[in-house]
């Protein structure tokens, strides 16, 4: 991790549960954020991500646990906290028959200080769309008027919650570029994302997060590299002649070289430290036992294959 | 509170408003298209005529033949008080149960005749005694008390001048709860109340920028209403302006305060649709819109009494047909006060933001 004891903290979340009813969608969660980092949630839908998000964000209260924001409290500092967060929520409809200016100056009204409203609207590419009214917007142009929403106070922490959920992937790269100029002005950001590719590219730490919990903390590479592996080979297995399989895990994971694995829908998948060590053994096997692989792929090791390994899960499956 | 968010917010919903033409049309358009179409209903006109059907048999005798002629001569010139005409004997019940005519005269064989009414209905038994009238003078009644008839006509005691203030009423009612209730809840729905909440709006600022941006809307209903009321249907207005113009503030403002409560939970447009419906529709029933809520029996007086429309009715009506003064107009006025005060406390209370 980056943090150092000189950094201060943008956000500290210590023990942090809230249950809605008998479930409980935040369990004794941790996080530290430092002034200046991007920090990402990274979790499948229901993980808790967002609850987390809004107790952060004031919108939301906890059964248990502190949650420290800019160094001050919410039940304390709430108007203080309010003038100097930003942030874009999960299905936010902005009003339809208003503007892109008009929206931005509503937003802009609420600050004690803030940013130019045509500065923000050209900084989110959207100045051609100025006087287009918010229902003629792309989901893409949508998304970066309430990213406009969030800058125009001009946030020291900025929460983005799931930002590119549902948008294409050309609107997404936009999006993408939008934040990492944000960085660079050395705002705070944290971000929820249920793509692994996202907070790679987007995030200097993360927090994997799964019912409730960190599961695991750490820059894209650290997390990676606790794998113990850099490598994923897929491997499809053909239907059978008698029925049953030709080739169980136990097999595989016996091959030297690998150093875990799972069961898939059509086949497996195993995490190995290099292709080339594996792989003549994996085509030998398949040899002598007369298996046909149906598929034979292999990938570099992602965020991905570290939440299948710690949970065994994809992240899309929720 | 900051006067410029006041001012943006206010300006979001004028905007919103304006540019919804259905929201214009029913607020503006719609109350003077009733209007206009009672006006034509129940315009300045003779009196009503007494229509009347002689039974004719296919071949009548001669005590038909004179009643029939004493019912034509009395239809004869426009200003005639009633209208006879000839029917069938078959469709002597058609026609009173269509209200094509309000009597069925029939002559018996025996000299006499039989009168056919509705006696629930005031027109039926007004033709009965206009037919019955003429019938025996024919027959050489005399009057035995000398009499000599006045009439006259007051500016203000038609049924639009009755109605002009209860639609004015009915359309500041209308108009507050539904802008209220409909732009709250789907701002609530679309999560954007959530998002506002998150700002550093302050909330009195968000509930002060509907009041204000409905005094604008109040102003211009009553300025189209009024207007059209007075140079077009000459509706009078015997009290002060600055009375009637108070009288509608304070009703929008307590009906604005309805609105908000009735909004200030539902997540849906369809959840917020049926309270509001059921708010408003005893209101329309008992408050005396189309006609005086004193017919309601005595003893659900004081409960009509005390809903707001009949307040604001009342004191509109006293104001532009009596020229009620405020002060006669208090008591109105203090149930309009109360219904805001407590609605606007009990909102603010239990209003949900996300």
């Amino acid at each position: 991790m980056t943090q150092t004891a000189s950094t201060p903290l943008a956000l500290e979340v210590t023990g942090l549960r809230k249950a809605y009813g008998d479930v409980v969608a935040v369990n004794g969660l941790e996080l530290k954020v430092s002034a200046g980092q991007c920090f990402g949630l990274l979790g499948p839908n229901g993980a808790g991500k967002t609850t987390t998000i809004e107790i952060c964000e004031g919108l939301n209260s906890a059964d248990s646990g502190t949650v420290r924001v800019l160094g001050r409290t919410w039940d304390r500092d709430a108007t203080w906290l309010r003038n100097r967060i930003g942030m874009q929520l999960q299905e936010t409809q902005l009003a339809e028959k208003l503007t892109v200016i008009e929206t931005v100056q509503l937003f802009r009204s609420f600050y004690e200080s803030g940013r130019d409203v045509d500065a923000v609207i050209d900084l989110v590419q959207l100045g051609e769309k100025r006087t287009a009214r918010v229902n003629g917007l792309s989901g893409g142009q949508k998304q970066r008027l309430a990213l406009a929403c969030a800058l125009v106070g001009d946030p020291e922490l900025l929460f983005l919650d799931e930002p590119t959920t549902g948008l294409d992937p050309q609107s997404r790269r936009q999006l993408w570029t939008l934040v990492e100029g944000l960085k660079r002005e050395g705002r705070t950001i944290l971000l929820t994302t249920h793509y692994m590719d996202e907070a790679e590219r987007l995030c200097d730490n993360i927090a994997i997060v799964d019912h409730g919990q960190v599961i695991a903390l750490g820059t894209p590479p650290q997390l990676i590299a606790s794998l113990g592996a850099e490598h994923v080979i897929r491997l499809g297995v053909g239907e059978s002649v008698g029925g049953s399989h030709p080739v169980t895990l136990a097999d595989l994971l016996a091959v030297a070289g690998v150093t875990g694995g799972r069961e898939t829908a059509g086949g497996y998948e195993l995490r190995v430290g290099s292709v080339q060590g594996v792989l003549p053994a994996l085509l030998s096997m398949a040899e002598q036992r007369g298996i046909q692989w149906s598929e034979l792929s292999t990938h570099s090791a992602t965020l991905e294959d570290v939440f299948v390994a710690l949970t065994g899960r994809d992240l899309r499956d929720g | 509170m900051r006067i410029a968010s006041l001012r943006q917010l206010t300006l979001a919903r004028f905007r919103e408003f304006t540019r919804e033409p259905e929201a214009v049309f029913w607020t503006f358009v719609f109350p003077l298209l009733l209007a206009g179409g009672l006006a034509i209903a129940f315009r300045d006109k003779a009196p009503e005529q007494s229509i009347v059907a002689v039974v004719m048999p296919a071949s009548p005798d001669s005590a038909a033949l004179r009643v029939d002629a004493a019912l034509a001569a009395a239809s004869s010139g426009k200003n005639a008080p009633l209208r006879a005409r000839r029917i069938a004997a078959d469709s002597a019940d058609e026609v009173l149960r269509t209200g094509t005519a309000a009597l069925v005269v029939l002559p018996m064989p025996d000299g006499s005749v039989e009168y056919r009414f509705d006696a629930a209905r005031p027109e039926g038994r007004a033709a009965r005694q206009l037919a019955d009238d003429l019938l025996q003078r024919a027959r050489g009644r005399a009057d035995v008390l000398p009499f000599r008839d006045v009439t006259i006509r007051e500016r203000g005691s038609r049924y639009i001048d009755f109605f002009l203030p209860g639609l004015l009423a009915m359309n500041i009612m209308g108009s507050s709860i539904w802008s209220l209730a409909f732009a709250i809840v789907t701002q609530r729905n679309k999560k954007l109340l959530k998002r506002l909440a998150a700002t550093p709006m302050s909330r009195l600022e968000y509930l002060l920028s509907f009041v204000l941006s409905r005094l604008v809307f109040l102003g211009l209903e009553l300025l189209v209403l009024l207007g059209f009321g007075v140079w077009v249907l000459d509706v009078p207005i015997r009290g002060a302006i600055g009375s009637l113009v108070m009288m509608a503030f304070i009703g929008a403002a307590a009906f604005g305060a309805i609105g908000l409560l009735v909004s200030s939970r539902s997540r849906t447009v369809e959840g917020v649709s049926g309270l509001t419906n059921f708010v408003m529709l005893p209101m329309w029933i008992f408050s005396g819109v189309f006609f005086s809520s004193s017919n309601f029996p005595a003893a659900i007086q004081p409960v009509v009494q005390a809903l707001p429309l009949t307040a604001l009715v009342n004191g509109m009506r006293a104001i532009m047909l009596q020229g009620a003064s405020l002060a006669a107009v208090a008591p109105q006025l203090g149930i309009l006060a109360v219904y805001l005060v407590v609605s606007l406390a009990v909102a603010l209370k239990i209003f949900r933001w996300q």
